[in-house]
């Protein structure tokens, strides 16, 4: 049992939801932000980020097969999880969940994937041998056609989807920040700002997540890290994270301004047990810090080296401070008693279904999947493949 | 004298046909049921209620409620003022289910809430429940399906009244079934049943002879947090405005 | 365009039909029959949930053989408390009187479960502060639990009988 203070509903003393679902928008929110990023270059011709589109991509499609596997383990009967798809009730957010995924995934990510990487799967199935060669083929669905023409269609299509992805992507995200906001009975989360400041969280850590996986595999792969892309990229970060801190900080204000009934309780939680996650870690070292640090990049000129630095550092705290806004969001709308007299604090188990140790197989999962991802559909121009080859089987 | 010709003694022809179709517990045996007609909610007394718990232990053998968890419970409330600050306090050891000690600060606002699943006519539970494992029936009684509930947990934090729990051998939400098992068969719920000051009372809104439409009628009654529009049917009298 | 070009197009489309068909296939046959009966959740929990066995048999069904003690109850304050409010859940001895017998009851630990003095009960509620009130004593030595007023205390010898 754990420990609680002043008076909690007698049902409310354990917490219902774990770390696992801290990691579930956690994860989402990547998806949509990597997929946001490589939009940028298909439709608003962004020439500047072209090298990491393909890279977002099947970062986004990692990171989105791991995103429903901490639900299912924390659900009481994960056998009956089909029930979503059977029988959705139209009334609740979350069932709606089920096929804005399923959309995502299969209309949006799987065929501009499919699309963009429908030339090299010929030429792979046609090269290469053995089980790969099988993969390839299954891939190619038996059409060999790359023809001027066919490609041309392709990409024709592709840009479609990326225009339907683009608002998919929003509301992947912005509809996990409803499943969120839309709960009345809590007023840490019952507030219509926050699907949009899900959303926007989430194309910062995407973005983040991204640059940050594109220096990692340049410097994996030995090849130059391409500055223009990555300064490109880090000034996107840069404005999304103030329009996102801007809303968190409205959302904040709001409340101080309001303060309704429930302002006092909350207001105590900020300033004890929410108070390194939120205040040291979200909004300190989470947000303003790497804020600070990529404003000093568009300000001064400052050398490739000191910048790249800074970029690590940068997209590197922007993730930690994402993950703790995740965790401030769902642990902490759990810890207040819905009476507003009380407060119990969330133990995390080590070995526990939902314990650390799940989360951080699930943390490196998708890591693990980007990577066979990249083996199989090499995210880099072909000139590069050699090095490629040379990187997988250093790797392997 | 009296106890041994008991023993012998066989149930009255009539009240045992009465009792069989009791316990016989299904539709086919109470054929009268009809869902229709019946749209029940609870009135509570809280002028009336003393804190004994029986209505927290009745609920527990009735519907077998795991320790630790509540289908209904007693919070009391002690609430000093000082220049017009209130100071609440707030407890409800195991439920209540075995009383209050007594406590010994004077010049207190002092009394007891009973607690339980409102059967809210808007129920928030209910509506985000994602697969329609949990409903509100034809008579105004919020069940779940316990073997259609996936375990999500959506539902308890969605309830603004803290009257859900996961089960923790069948993995699957819980929370008071308004007796349904009892109410649909004629008896009144086993809370109501056992409380021995008649400050619970079950009440069917669609029977105009219900006394608790006259109850409403001439009291100041209540419900909880009621800016949440939830359409709670737990009918408080005697609510202090410091009662979440 | 050619249809060959966009031959791979079609055929990428016709996975996605299929996929749909069989879901639509699936949610057929694995819908529970009963579901939408009355709304949107499975009618057959209804019944379910209304099969439960009761644990409380309800005084009605106590007074059909126990009418003497609910004459006697009638006359005293315990006329609205009812048997199983003291008694324990009865519908096992309701279906076989003989086989199952109701716990004797010690009136000490159970009398004061409501009577025990506490601030937080209704003013006009009779509370005692049982160490002062009794001395020890069960609190049937005087009060008859189904009439519990003093003028029993006369009779507390022959009460003891019982």
């Amino acid at each position: 049992m754990p420990t609680f203070e002043g008076f909690m509903y007698p049902n409310e003393i354990e917490l219902q939801w774990s770390v696992l679902i801290v990691l579930y928008p956690f994860l989402t929110g990547l998806v949509a932000g990597a997929f946001i990023l490589a939009s940028l270059e298909r439709v608003f011709r962004v020439e500047a980020v072209k090298p990491t589109y393909r890279l977002a991509l099947l970062t986004a499609l990692a990171f989105l097969l791991v995103a429903p596997l901490p639900l299912q383990l924390h659900l009481g009967h994960p056998e009956r999880s089909l029930e979503m798809y059977l029988t959705p009730h139209r009334s609740s957010a979350m069932a709606m969940f089920g096929f804005v995924y399923l959309w995502y995934l299969m209309a949006v990510l799987v065929l501009e994937i499919w699309l963009d990487y429908r030339r090299d799967i010929v030429m792979l199935a046609q090269s290469s041998t053995g089980w790969r060669r099988l993969l390839y083929r299954v891939l190619t669905l038996g059409s060999y056609n790359i023809s001027e023409a066919a490609l041309d269609l392709d990409n024709r299509v592709g840009w479609i989807i990326t225009v339907i992805g683009i608002p998919s992507a929003f509301l992947l995200h912005g509809y996990v920040g409803f499943i969120f906001g839309s709960i009345k009975a809590n007023p840490w989360w019952s507030t219509p700002l926050m699907p949009v400041v899900f959303l926007f969280s989430a194309m910062v850590s995407g973005i983040a997540a991204v640059m940050l996986i594109y220096m990692v595999v340049s410097r994996i792969r030995r090849t130059p890290i391409d500055m223009r892309c990555v300064d490109a990229v880090a000034k996107y970060l840069f404005y999304t994270f103030i329009i996102d801190f801007t809303l968190e900080m409205l959302d904040l204000i709001h409340r101080i301004y309001e303060s309704d009934e429930s302002f006092r309780s909350l207001d105590f939680m900020v300033h004890t047990r929410l108070f390194l996650s939120q205040v040291i870690l979200q909004i300190l070292l989470g947000t303003v810090t790497p804020i600070l640090l990529l404003a000093v990049t568009q300000v001064f000129k400052l050398s490739e080296a000191v910048r790249k630095r800074i970029y690590s550092l940068a997209g590197s705290l922007t993730l930690i401070g994402i993950l703790a806004m995740r965790w401030n969001v769902v642990i902490g709308g759990q810890l207040f008693s819905k009476s507003f007299l009380g407060y119990t604090t969330y133990k995390m188990g080590l070995w526990a279904r939902e314990g650390l140790a799940t989360a951080i197989v699930l943390m490196l999962l998708p890591i693990f999947i980007l990577w066979v991802l990249v083996k199989i559909l090499p995210p880099w121009p072909e000139k590069e493949k050699g090095l490629l080859s040379h990187a997988a089987s250093a790797g392997d | 004298m009296n106890l041994s010709r008991r023993k012998f003694l066989i149930l009255l022809p009539a009240a045992a046909l009465a009792w069989e179709s009791i316990k016989a517990g299904t539709p086919e045996a109470a054929p009268n049921y009809n869902v229709s007609q019946h749209w029940w909610a609870m009135l509570v007394d809280i002028e009336k209620c003393i804190g004994c718990g029986s209505c927290v232990r009745a609920c527990q053998k009735e519907n077998d409620v795991p320790d630790g968890y509540y289908r209904t419970w007693i919070e009391r409330y002690r609430i000093s003022e000082v220049d017009g600050v209130e100071n609440i306090q707030v407890d409800s050891p195991d439920g209540g289910k075995n009383g209050f000690k007594p406590s010994n600060e004077q010049g207190l606002k002092e009394f007891f809430v009973p607690k339980m699943c409102n059967h809210c006519a808007d129920s928030p539970c209910t509506q985000v429940c994602p697969v329609g494992a949990t409903f509100a029936s034809p008579d105004g009684v919020v069940l779940i399906d316990q073997k259609y509930c996936l375990g999500c947990r959506y539902c308890v934090q969605a309830c603004p009244y803290g009257c859900r729990f996961i089960h923790p051998e069948t993995n699957t939400a819980q929370k008071c079934t308004l007796c349904y098992h009892r109410i649909t068969q004629g008896l009144t719920t086993a809370c109501c049943e056992v409380c021995p000051t008649a400050a619970r009372q079950l009440a069917d809104l669609k029977n105009p002879k219900d006394p608790i439409h006259e109850y409403l009628r001439t009291h100041s009654v209540q419900v909880l947090k009621p800016h949440l529009a939830t359409g709670a049917k737990l009918y408080y009298n005697g609510l202090d405005g410091a009662v979440r | 365009m050619k249809f060959k070009d966009a031959e791979h197009l079609l055929r990428m489309a016709f996975l996605f039909v299929a996929g749909l068909i069989v879901f639509v296939l699936l949610r057929n046959a694995l819908v529970p029959r009963s579901f939408g009966q009355y709304g949107h959740y499975r009618g057959d929990a209804l019944g379910e949930i209304k099969a439960r066995p009761v644990a409380y048999a309800g005084h009605g069904t106590c007074e059909t053989c126990h009418s003497d003690v609910l004459e006697v109850k009638d006359k005293g304050k315990h006329t609205h408390v009812a048997c199983e409010s003291c008694h324990g859940p009865l519908a096992k001895h309701a279906d076989d009187p003989t086989a199952v017998q109701p716990e004797k009851l010690d009136t000490r630990v159970l009398c004061v479960r409501c009577h025990e003095a506490n601030s937080a009960k209704p003013k006009s509620f009779p509370q005692v502060v049982s160490a002062d009130h009794s001395a020890g004593l069960a609190c049937n030595e005087c009060h008859k639990p189904h009439t519990p007023v003093i003028e029993a205390e006369a009779k507390a010898t022959g009460g003891k009988k019982k």
